[in-house]
């Protein structure tokens, strides 16, 4: 059981969870200190670790939209976050996916800033409303590379077999 | 079962007789572009790479660009470090496709590769830019992936987990009318459609107005395409798409020339009336915020842009200066051009554009994006106004959360920079 921490509309860009001005810094082990650099309160609560891991980040339709750029999902997994959308915007899905962030499709998500959400199966629940909404599953392939531990892994592992075969 | 062009082109990318909407392919990658954020590509490759009885190769560095753009020449010892990493991984690997910082190679990604013909009809192509969809308009499928993915393409030569795209089919029609372009066609579908309207898509263009326009115009349309969440915006590729590659990107090799199959199933169809199109606007903050000029025009602006990976080329400096030429920009507005690459720089000069351009006032800078996304070079003050013919609009964008951005046309960037407010180029 995990709070929502903060609510976001809809087309929440790149270049709101990451602004281009900190995109010379790459590692994902350096990243987080500029999540959602220009909200400054919460990146302020972010950097202070003031909320426990696996706070919840509540987001409307097509979260993560614009740029490519990888630093918008590894800010966020510094942090240890969940991020919960009615729906994800195809690139960053994917990095989410490739660095093991856990993204939560939820299309009907209904919650509010400090309500109490935990995770049941493929279901969300929220425990402040007493209702429940369907998380969408993954296609497979995704949910392959989540199990692999990532895509580096599952590369690996490609690589390794390719090597064997030679 | 006839296809769309997105799903022939994956058909023969994954060596499969056909596939439909939803198959999900691992597609052979033709060409893998990166910038500079290559450094974090080059990191994740040597990670995949880590407890392997093997030194770190790229499958084929003939399939390998890199583009120096982002942050040109480097803004900071950061980035000069992270480009001197590159350049050493690039001579290691044996990277012929580079392009340093240079004024005889030089130039913005998404108008070097189609310029130097690295990108032909038919090819899957995959970057580490979300702009990356530019190239559909050769008739490629083009689309933008993250670094790690990158990495993993880097080793294996192919595109993992690729969903097949369904389509939706935009026919534009008609005659573009004078100071009217293909920005302002993608500007319209993107109000139309929405930031997520073709989310998970392919947009395909048709119709007369698209038949008829240069290959520059249609790197437009595909450049913005993302702006609407498209995986990729295509063109099938025609006698322009023939004319382009042959005499201008010099290529000899001969070319797959395919385009969807009658019958294809489009998801649906969106029309545009070219004829009646005026020039639109995009207010902020976001992309999708498409207004006609008209309603606001009077918007005072400090700073305009032309340039970029979106509206940088030959044809939109020529439109821009013909509107400039002999005239001043406004007292209160400042504006600076950005070719998109050095050799359309150089045509410039040779056209006198430049001068053009210096001699109303303007500043010419060097071919860059960094502007564009507020890393480099054309910051914004707080409470400024900034009018753009680049193609992002997002608060912060720019470099500063508490200003404004606004998306145009070249003409329409030109005709305001006069008036220092935000103009309707019919009426200069």
């Amino acid at each position: 059981m995990s709070k929502v921490i903060t609510l976001l509309g809809d087309d929440i860009s790149t270049d709101h969870i990451y602004p281009g001005r900190f995109m010379a810094t790459v590692l994902p082990s350096e990243t987080p200190q500029f999540c959602f650099a220009d909200m400054t309160e919460l990146n302020a609560a972010l950097k202070a670790k003031q909320f426990p891991e696996g706070s919840f980040l509540v987001a409307g339709e097509n979260f993560g939209c614009g740029s490519s750029r990888e630093q918008a999902a590894s800010t966020i997994l510094g942090h240890n976050l969940n991020v919960v959308a009615k729906s994800f915007a195809r690139i960053f899905m994917q990095n989410a996916v490739n660095l093991g962030l856990p993204l939560l499709i939820c299309p009907d998500v209904d919650a509010k800033e400090g309500d109490e959400l935990e995770l049941r199966g493929d279901e969300l629940y929220n425990k402040t409303t007493g209702k429940t909404f369907k998380i969408e599953p993954l296609p497979p392939l995704r949910q392959a590379i989540i199990n692999a531990g990532g895509l580096i892994a599952f590369t690996r592992e490609r690589v390794k077999a390719k090597l064997a075969a030679r | 079962m006839p296809m769309t062009l997105a799903e022939k082109i994956l058909a023969r990318a994954a060596g499969l007789a056909s596939t439909k909407a939803g198959d999900v392919v691992e597609p052979k990658v033709d060409l893998a572009m990166s910038h500079e954020n290559a450094a974090l590509v080059l990191h994740q490759f040597k990670e995949i790479y880590k407890g392997l009885d093997a030194e770190p190769r790229v499958w084929d560095p003939s399939r390998i660009a890199i583009i120096f753009d982002h942050r040109v020449p480097a803004e900071s010892s950061k980035t000069a470090t992270n480009q001197k990493r590159i350049r050493d991984f690039v001579g290691e690997q044996g990277i012929a496709k580079f392009h340093d910082i240079r004024g005889d190679a030089g130039g913005i990604c998404h108008q070097i590769l189609p310029e130097y013909g690295y990108v032909r009809p038919g090819y899957v192509v995959v970057g580490t830019d979300s702009h990356t969809t530019t190239h559909g308009a050769l008739g490629s499928f083009a689309f933008g992936i993250g670094a790690t993915e990158m990495a993993s393409v880097w080793a294996l030569g192919s595109a993992l987990n690729i969903e097949v795209p369904k389509t939706i089919k935009v026919v534009v029609d008609g005659t573009l009318s004078k100071f009217v372009s293909a920005k302002d066609v993608i500007l319209n579908l993107i109000g139309v459609i929405k930031a997520n309207g073709a989310n998970y898509r392919a947009l395909e263009f048709h119709g007369s107005t698209i038949r008829n326009m240069s290959t520059s115009s249609r790197l437009v349309l595909c450049n913005m395409s993302v702006e609407a969440g498209a995986t990729v915006g295509m063109v099938p590729p025609d006698v322009e798409t023939k004319r382009y590659l042959r005499d201008e990107a010099k290529v000899t090799d001969p070319l797959w020339m395919e385009g969807p199959d009658d019958g294809a199933d489009y998801e649906r169809v969106e029309t545009i009336d070219a004829n009646s199109l005026a020039p639109q606007i995009a207010c902020p903050h976001t992309v999708d915020n498409v207004k006609p000029v008209t309603e606001v025009m009077g918007k005072k602006v400090d700073q305009i842009v032309i340039g970029s990976c979106t509206n940088g080329r030959l044809d939109d400096l020529a439109a821009a200066a013909a509107l400039i030429r002999t005239k001043k920009v406004h007292q209160r507005t400042r504006m600076l051009v950005f070719p998109a690459s050095w050799n359309i720089y150089k045509a410039a000069m040779e056209r006198g554009y430049l001068k053009d351009f210096a001699d109303a006032g303007a500043v010419v800078m060097n071919p860059g994006c960094g502007c564009c996304l507020g890393v480099h070079q054309g910051a914004m003050g707080d409470g400024e106004v900034s009018l753009s013919t680049t193609n992002r609009n997002f608060k912060g964008r720019m470099g500063n959360p508490n200003a404004e951005v606004f998306l145009c046309s070249p003409e329409v960037a030109a005709a305001s920079a006069i008036r220092g407010e935000i103009t309707d180029p019919r009426e200069v």
